[in-house]
């Protein structure tokens, strides 16, 4: 087993090894330092294998406390870095053997990273989670029974409440759609995440939209205006953000 | 339309669809390590199953 690994947290501007503030820590509380390869310059921390090598790291994965703690920092590193300087962010738990492997990385995939730069600078991210409003479901319609044997008039309400079902279902899904016109309008590039199930969203109603919104900075005002003044009588939603364009930052392929 | 409640909970959950849907990924373009493989990735289904097993808690 190698004696360290290299936990890689987002690649910017060669500049960063010299704006990036002393002291930062990242996960496992591991001092952060930059590597620096032509343009480019990668931000990492020097991480014990005890807890990062691929085999620990599939059993730690399944770990929510462990999870939740690598996470946050690896969030709260990228955050403190944006400040300074906008950075592409790697995905959770991108681990490398060594320092030699990331200066190759930045070497090999240097026209890459620096598109994904281009794209995500200046900008933020913007989540938004939409909710179908409960339908109410009212036993209604009953004046329709009264010349109806109790078989016939059982399979009319059946009838009706599913027709209901299938216009209440029209109406959220035309909702969701018209809210994420609206707000693409006012973007710069959207991404659709699956919704959440219900345990994880912590709410009863489904989630019908879980989208990230790629917003220039000087246009947040715009955006978040955009998102206040839309209303449905068929659809509740969120905000959340700003976020480090994290939706945005994916590499095309070279 | 409201804010998100910022619960720390409902907050992770946000976050981990980022970091474990969004992000550069790199896969396939490195090298070694005594498995064969230098770069982790995240399994996300188990996960999310470990996530929803929580929550449910």
């Amino acid at each position: 087993m190698a004696d360290s690994l290299v936990y890689l947290y987002a690649v910017g501007d060669a500049a960063l090894g010299e704006s990036l503030p002393p002291g930062l820590t990242g996960v496992d509380g591991a001092p952060v330092r930059v590597i620096v390869e032509g343009r480019l310059g990668a931000v990492v921390s020097t991480v014990d294998p005890v807890h990062f090598d691929e085999e620990t790291l599939q059993g730690n994965l399944e770990d929510l406390t462990w999870l939740a703690e690598t996470a946050r920092a690896h969030h709260a590193l990228v955050e403190a870095v944006w400040r300074h300087e906008p950075v592409a962010p790697l995905r959770l738990a991108t681990v490398y053997l060594d320092d030699d492997n990331i200066h190759s990385l930045l070497r090999q995939r240097g026209a890459a990273f620096t598109a994904v730069l281009d794209r995500i600078r200046g900008r933020r991210e913007w989540g938004i989670k939409a909710f179908a409003h409960g339908s109410e479901d009212v036993d209604a319609d009953q004046s329709a029974d009264s010349n109806l044997g109790p078989g016939a008039a059982y399979l009319l309400r059946k009838r009706m409440a599913r027709e209901r079902g299938a216009r209440a279902q029209q109406d959220v899904q035309e909702a969701v759609a018209d809210l994420h016109r609206a707000l693409s309008a006012a973007a710069a590039a959207s991404h659709l995440y699956p919704p959440q199930a219900p345990q994880l969203s912590g709410r009863r109603e489904p989630m019908v939209l879980n989208a990230a919104y790629l917003v220039e900075e000087s246009e947040a005002t715009t955006f978040t205006n955009a998102v206040q003044t839309w209303h449905s009588p068929h659809v509740h939603h969120e905000l959340t953000g700003p976020w480090v364009p994290y939706s945005f930052a994916m590499l095309e392929e070279s | 339309m409201t804010l998100a409640r910022n619960d720390n909970d409902l907050y992770l959950i946000d976050l981990l669809d980022r970091l474990l849907a969004g992000g550069v990924v790199l896969t396939g373009d490195v090298t070694i390590s005594l498995a064969g493989v230098d770069l982790v990735q995240v399994s996300l289904r188990a996960l999310i199953s470990s996530v929803a097993t929580l929550v449910d808690e």
